[in-house]
């Protein structure tokens, strides 16, 4: 009986979408207020609709009703309730109805914060949003329905695929999912602008919570990816360059190119049809993420099983927003004029070129990443593109782009002496190179030119916060807390997260230039040195799982003979997959984690193990932590819901610079003139 | 089929004949640390084909397995990088090499990022220069300028 | 001109729809082979029947032959086998090559069907696998007078395969004077 409820709310949330989709684009067209109000109304529909659906495909999960196709293929009655749960989502069909469920729980939450908007605007914006949930649940329902029955019904399910039985599988395609369908809200509001032909402060500051926060859940997601990847794989490795990962980090550059791009058009009103072109770029991104990863285009590790139809559906979806929205674009965005004026160097100058990097480095992976097709479609051979590659193109792009990340939030808008800004920060620069010296060298005990830059342009993002915190505490000899205190919450949540980034930059430079990984053989009571520790084997024992039987290694691992730690890497095969999985053993430290995989059992009564030392592996993940986290604490400033209360008894100002004027200026008080 | 497929859910475990998702784990021997090195960095060059997008030091299939023995064979042999890098590309074509060599079809893809550069920085500075000349424009009294402003802006944004 | 700029975003677009559309009729998994149109690599191996007795590629100088990657733990290879049994009913001389085989599986899996192999060399170790550059079982070239390969087929051979491009290539490379 669930599942036909299931399937009939999914029907009626397609039809919810639809009509979200169509009648208030029409009332806004033809100034029909009822009409645009069924934006409203209809959202709702459509989520309670997708609620209901989620909720009896959870439902048939945990009751194990394997009459239910998907459900059959991604249970087992032996799996643990946690992953019954999260298995909802472990595969296809079931993970395009959570990405619904969220596009509709994103499209209901800005109609619910809409009341700041001029009507016309939230109506068109909703609008958009329903039709993207329209190609979205009807590429679910024809091609990819959950609820499909299987006949005969089987007497036990085939189990989700062990990879996912993991507690990083609960929460990071959610937190990813999160990310991806909240890029259709700045998205949404782009077009609608567009539409309207409303391009103003008032649309970018709107657009700047919500696309902050979806950033901040997309990077929440891809670090957890990464996280899962580093622990659960058991490759030891944190970011494969794989298409999957890179169709994650697209998106994410696109989306930091917006969020940056978003300040400069709210406070001074420039690089509006950039902006918009931002926000259409970034979740056209996700799209083609969601593409890449279910079409099957493309070889990667971790895409879903794939099929023709499905990519062909997808790919028409993906060129209908796509192209739609960036007609619209060519259509609309030359009657926009951006009216500020900067030199080179000033603090649009530096967003400007923040930007531009950041679109290289995106065309970079994107190239990267189709690079293998382009040359197979014209017939020119194959060839991959690796972690080589990527490595050898990104990192010269950041090094520019770190150094902007420390300079940028010092200068002053529109225009800033060369000399001037010379004069004052070269001693926190000479500082920077120091520290990228002695630090390496204090830590690891060598240096390479890389591993300087990195280090350096680290310590520079880490020196000119403190410098900048300092200068608004001490500005005008007042109570230094109180000016802290006043400073808005916008300029703490990308104060915290640039210095994430900083402390993410050390920690990837540290730890790509000192890793160190062996595979070695070790029988019973005999030890390897790796990096100063020795691990010793123990023993080996069995262990029995819910679902799955495992040999478990004890590994003792000693520093100068004194015990550091025990680790317990297992090698598990699970009973009805029947593939062998080995689930790592590690331990972090602050600078550095030590890392222990189980490999095969070898003649002679000996084990393969691959041991890894990896430094300052912990600061990628404090790094990730601190990036999401200011984005959280900026999406969360008061001035935008403020803002949003004011402008709802006013119409929406045009000019972008008189209402600019009236917000506390975020930065700048201390400012470098 | 379909269903064959859809039931592999994540198809890890299609391409791995044999054993799984262990990483490529193969005890090492070598009495040179230098040339266990090179081992390591080749390793993470070169591609497993018969698996999804791993590479030989990622791989438990079998293949990655023979391949790896005979990397180590031929570095212990003295075998230099180029040379092991020619045995492998005359067998399984570039398509192994993660690192494509530069030639005439990848050109774009090795010099791309970086003429886009060129342009993103040339069109920052002239869009930067534009917009001073514009400012440096004579419109004496401040107000005027701000209402000229409006105008121009309910003109082009309406 | 200046238009021109706001509708790059969807040039690149349609551009790039049209690559991921003939993306989707693209099979990334195949991998060509470097080899083809190359001499074959020579090997000798000892014969899977009878460890004693050497094979290798001087057996079929001279001659148009399909050489043919198999093993018993390859589940597509019993797929096509009633293929190649039809091949070599149609006297085309399929020679086998059995990859990382223990000798007595693959003796097993040769008698539990028609043999339609002249002989198999043992590949035990799968180096003379790797000089072929196989990475997936089964594998087919199609071998000719000059000993030079001329076709690869990764994959199972089907029906249509067999009928539609290896009968007529073997039939036109034996056309083909030394």
């Amino acid at each position: 009986m669930m599942p036909e409820i299931g399937q009939l709310a999914l029907i009626l949330a397609l039809l919810m979408a639809l009509v979200q989709g169509t009648i208030p684009l029409i009332g806004a067209h033809r100034g029909t207020t009822t009409w645009m109000a069924t934006a409203h109304t209809a959202v709702a529909g459509q989520f309670l609709f997708l609620a209901i659906a989620y909720l009896a495909l959870t439902y048939a999960f945990i009751t194990h009703d394997f009459s239910v196709a998907y459900v059959a293929n991604h249970s087992n009655s032996a799996l643990p309730l946690m992953y019954r749960i999260s298995g909802v989502w472990g595969g296809h069909e079931g993970s395009l109805v959570l990405w619904a469920l969220m596009l509709a729980g994103w499209s209901l939450a800005v109609s619910l914060f809409s009341k700041g908007l001029p009507a016309v605007m939230a109506a068109r914006t909703v609008a958009v949003m329903g039709l993207v949930s329209v190609g979205i649940l009807s590429f679910t329902l024809f091609t990819s329905n959950p609820f499909e029955p299987i006949f005969p019904v089987p007497a036990d399910g085939r189990d989700l695929n062990p990879l996912l039985q993991d507690p990083g599988l609960v929460i990071h395609p959610p937190m990813l999912y999160m990310g991806y369908v909240g890029l259709a809200v700045p998205f949404a509001i782009a077009v609608a602008a567009l539409i309207g032909g409303r391009l103003d402060a008032a649309w970018a500051r709107w657009t700047r919570p919500w696309a902050t926060t979806a950033w901040a859940f997309l990077g929440a997601g891809i670090a957890l990816g990464s996280w899962w990847a580093y622990y659960t794989l058991g490759w030891g490795g944190w970011w494969f360059w794989d298409p999957v990962e890179n169709a994650s980090l697209m998106p994410w550059l696109a989306a930091t190119a917006l969020i940056h791009s978003l300040a400069v058009t709210e406070k001074r009103g420039a690089f509006r049809s950039w902006t918009v072109l931002m926000a259409i770029l970034a979740f056209s991104l996700s799209l083609l993420g969601t593409f890449l990863v279910r079409s099957g285009v493309l070889v990667s590790v971790h895409a879903f099983a794939t099929d023709p139809t499905r990519g062909v559906y997808i790919l028409m979806l993906l060129l209908a927003v796509t192209g739609i929205s960036f007609a619209l674009y060519a259509w609309r965005a030359p009657t926009v004029r951006s009216h500020a004026e900067f030199d080179p160097v000033s603090r649009e100058g530096a967003l400007l070129a923040n930007n531009v990097i950041l679109m290289v480095a995106l065309a970079a992976v994107l190239l990267g990443t189709l690079y293998p097709l382009l040359l197979d479609a014209l017939g020119m051979g194959k060839i991959s593109v690796g972690p080589p590659y990527f490595n050898a193109v990104f990192a010269p792009l950041m090094v520019p782009l770190i150094f902007l990340v420390g300079l940028g939030p010092l200068l002053r808008w529109k225009h800033v002496s060369p000399l001037e800004v010379t004069r004052r920060l070269w001693h926190t620069l000479l500082a920077a190179l120091v520290a990228g010296v002695v630090f390496p060298l204090a830590m690891q005990g060598s240096i390479t030119l890389m591993v300087v830059l990195g280090t350096a342009t680290g310590f520079w993002i880490l020196f000119t916060i403190a410098r900048d915190l300092y200068g608004r505490a001490t500005h005008r000899g007042g109570n230094p807390l109180t000016a802290l205190r006043k400073t808005p919450a916008g300029y703490y949540g990308m104060t915290v997260s640039h210095l994430g980034f900083a402390i993410l930059v050390i920690g990837i430079t540290l730890l790509m230039a000192f890793e160190q990984e062996q595979d070695v053989r070790l029988g019973y009571g005999q030890s390897h040195t790796l990096a100063g520790y020795t691990y010793e084997l123990r023993e080996t024992y069995g262990v029995r799982g819910p679902n799955y039987e495992a040999v478990e290694a004890r590994v003792v691992v000693t520093r100068d003979g004194e015990f550091v730690t025990e680790l317990f890497p297992q090698r598990r095969v699970y009973r009805v997959q029947t593939q062998p999985m080995a689930q790592a053993a590690y331990q972090t430290r602050f600078t550095r984690d030590i890392f222990v995989a189980l490999g095969e059992p070898l003649p002679g009564d000996t084990w393969s193990l691959r041991l890894y030392h990896n430094p300052f592996q912990l600061w990628l993940w404090i790094g990730a932590t601190l990036i999401v986290l200011g984005g959280l604490v900026a999406a969360a400033d008061r001035r935008y819901r403020v803002f949003a209360r004011r402008t709802s008894d006013s119409p929406a100002d045009d000019t972008g610079r008189a209402s600019a004027d009236d917000l506390p200026e975020p930065a700048g008080r201390s400012s470098v003139s | 089929m379909k269903s064959l497929l859809t039931t592999l859910g994540l198809c890890l475990a299609l391409c791995l004949p044999g054993p799984g998702l262990a990483g490529g784990l193969d005890p090492t021997d070598f009495d040179d640390p230098v040339l266990e090195q090179r081992y390591r960095a080749m390793l993470h060059e070169l591609r497993c084909t018969v698996c999804q997008n791993q590479s030989l030091a990622d791989s438990d299939a079998g293949l990655a397995r023979d391949l790896r023995r005979e990397l180590r064979d031929q570095l212990r042999a003295g075998a230099t990088d180029e040379q092991v890098i020619d045995y492998m590309v005359a067998r399984y074509g570039q398509f192994v090499l993660y690192r494509p060599p530069l030639s005439a079809a990848t050109f774009l893809l090795w010099t791309g990022p970086f003429i886009l550069l060129l342009i993103g920085l040339a069109a920052l500075y002239l869009t930067a220069r534009k917009s001073r000349r514009r400012d440096e424009q004579p419109i004496a009294d401040a107000a005027a300028r701000e209402r000229a402003r409006r105008l121009l802006n309910e003109g082009k944004d309406a | 001109m200046k238009r021109l700029r706001y509708l790059l975003p969807l040039i690149i677009v349609v551009v790039l729809g049209g690559f991921l559309m003939i993306g989707l009729t693209l099979n990334p998994r195949l991998v060509p082979s470097p080899l083809v149109d190359q001499p074959a690599p020579r090997f000798q191996l000892p014969a899977l029947e009878d460890p004693e007795r050497v094979v290798g590629s001087s057996d079929f100088d001279g001659e148009v032959v399909l050489l043919n990657i198999w093993a018993s733990w390859c589940v597509s290879c019993r797929q096509e086998h009633q293929v190649l049994v039809a091949l070599a009913n149609r006297g085309v001389p399929i020679y086998g090559l059995n990859y990382k085989d223990e000798r007595s599986d693959g003796l097993d899996y040769l008698s539990s069907m028609s043999n339609p192999y002249v002989w198999n060399a043992h590949d035990l170790e799968g180096r003379v696998g790797i000089d072929w550059g196989v990475y997936g079982t089964p594998e087919t070239f199609v071998i000719d007078r000059q000993g030079r390969i001329r076709y690869k087929h990764v994959g199972p051979l089907s029906w249509r395969d067999a009928q539609d491009k290896i009968l007529p290539m073997v039939e036109t490379l034996r056309r083909e004077t030394l």
